[in-house]
């Protein structure tokens, strides 16, 4: 069955809190009134859409997208997964952004200061949009842990910033994929302000070997989740 | 219980997001074809409108490092996406997509976008609303992105009557949605400063 209708209620308890006192940075960009809630309209169930000539060959291959005298150094990977809503259906033809560090920790950017080493073969960023079934794929490596200003000696573990587009301007959600069996993932305060645990889990992805190339790269499966919808318009006082 | 599955949990877009969404602004070249806050080229219909502001903390200070998405409606007050089936005195303009992304920049703290301004449009029962630009706000120390609206100080009729606005119940509150419309150098400028706390919070939203 076709859904067309409003966006279920987004479930803020597995997600965290704007204020997060752990991550002090959130101290002072966090709203500190009641969010409005409204009926969503098209403004909300409508959404920007992308299409594939928009992506370029290259785009979900990070191994070669900024290579300029060989290949970046680090151990190579693929990053798979689905996207679907809430009710498992798949997403189609939806954009994921995704962007990391190289393998020493550092970020190609102007505000980077750690003094880990750049890669002169390694951007850091691609983008995908996901097949009939939902699915996306891109090739990277392996990025490392590094030291932000937080508390003094706090490291963030290895992860993947994603940024994905649903259908809809409210399925739009920003988020990080983690590493399984990272030590540093339980001194995470970015990761320890969900506060649920089932919600920390499904960001950890695991190792995924019969994805993996034999002789080539291992594989990672992290798999998304936006929110679903209702079966039809829902409409208040008609 | 139900079986549906959970959203996957939010994380904060950190300071790098640049990378991934505005590679130029962290400084290097990768992508052939890049997103950008420039919405309308030259065959676009509608009035040319700037719409710029800070992003600001709790202290009261601009931040430089948010990341901001704005998706709205042509002129005609349609929008760009096949659920849209407004009647046809609403048509697509196929030079307007309708959606742009762009940074407070690292020196000025300013954000800016280049668009057109939206027609009014109707909410899923019938009623108007006034002409708006959807925002989506995220940055370091923002653990999940933050939507909210700008309305056009210059339609205080339909701003009255707009179903959203009328639930906020206090009128500074309600102000905090409705940019000012100035002129500058032949260019129509609307001002929408965002504040994430404290003094003149802007009212964000849970849609
Ligand atoms: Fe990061």
């Amino acid at each position: 069955m076709e859904k067309t209708g409003q966006y279920y209620q987004r479930d803020r308890l597995i997600h965290p809190p704007a204020y997060t006192p752990g991550y002090k940075t959130s101290v002072l960009r966090s709203p500190r009134l009641a969010l409005l809630s409204v009926e969503q309209s098209l403004s909300d169930i409508t959404g920007p859409v992308f299409g594939a000539d928009e992506i370029g060959l290259l785009d979900n291959d990070l191994l070669r997208n900024y290579a300029k005298t060989g290949e970046p150094i680090g151990e190579r990977m693929i990053v798979h997964g689905r996207v679907l809503d809430q009710d498992a259906r798949p997403l189609a033809g939806v954009l994921v952004e995704f962007w990391q560090a190289n393998a020493s920790g550092k970020y190609r950017h102007v505000n980077d200061t750690y003094k880990a080493a750049i890669d002169p073969n390694f951007g850091g960023c691609g983008r995908a949009l996901t097949d009939a079934n939902g699915f996306y794929t891109f090739r990277s490596i392996k990025p490392g842990p590094y030291p932000w200003r937080n508390r003094l000696n706090d490291w963030r573990p290895a992860h993947i910033h994603f940024s994905i587009f649903g259908h809809g301007f409210s399925q739009r959600l920003i988020t990080q994929m983690y590493f399984e069996g990272d030590p540093l993932i339980r001194h995470c305060p970015m990761l320890n302000g969900i506060p649920d645990d089932g919600a920390r889990q499904r960001l950890i992805a695991p190792l995924d070997l019969n994805a993996s190339i034999p002789l080539d790269s291992l594989a990672y499966r992290f798999d998304i989740v936006l929110r679903g919808r209702r079966g039809t318009y829902f409409e208040n006082g008609q | 219980m139900s079986s549906y599955l959970d959203e996957t949990a939010s994380q904060t877009a950190g300071p790098y997001v640049h990378i991934g969404l505005i590679p130029a602004q962290a400084g290097f070249d990768i992508f052939q074809n890049n997103f950008s806050n420039q919405l309308a080229g030259a065959e676009t219909k509608g009035e040319r409108i700037r719409i710029e502001g800070y992003v600001i903390d709790g202290t009261g200070a601009p931040i430089r490092d948010a990341l901001l998405e704005i998706w709205q409606a042509n002129a005609a007050g349609r929008y760009n996406h096949p659920e849209d089936k407004a009647s046809p005195d609403a048509p697509l303009d196929p030079n307007f997509r309708g959606w742009g992304r762009g940074g407070t920049d690292f020196r000025t703290a300013l954000y800016h976008f280049d668009t057109i301004k939206p027609g009014a449009l109707p909410m899923l029962d019938g009623r108007m609303q006034a002409p708006h630009v959807n925002f989506w706000i995220t940055a370091r120390g923002i653990n999940i992105g933050l939507q909210t609206r700008m309305y056009f100080a210059d339609e205080s009729a339909a701003n009255a009557a707009d179903p959203l606005l009328r639930l906020i119940e206090q009128d500074s509150r309600r102000q905090t949605l409705i940019a000012p419309r100035e002129a500058r150098d032949g260019t129509i400028v609307y001002r929408f400063d965002i504040r994430l706390q404290g003094d003149g919070e802007t009212v964000f939203l849970d849609v």
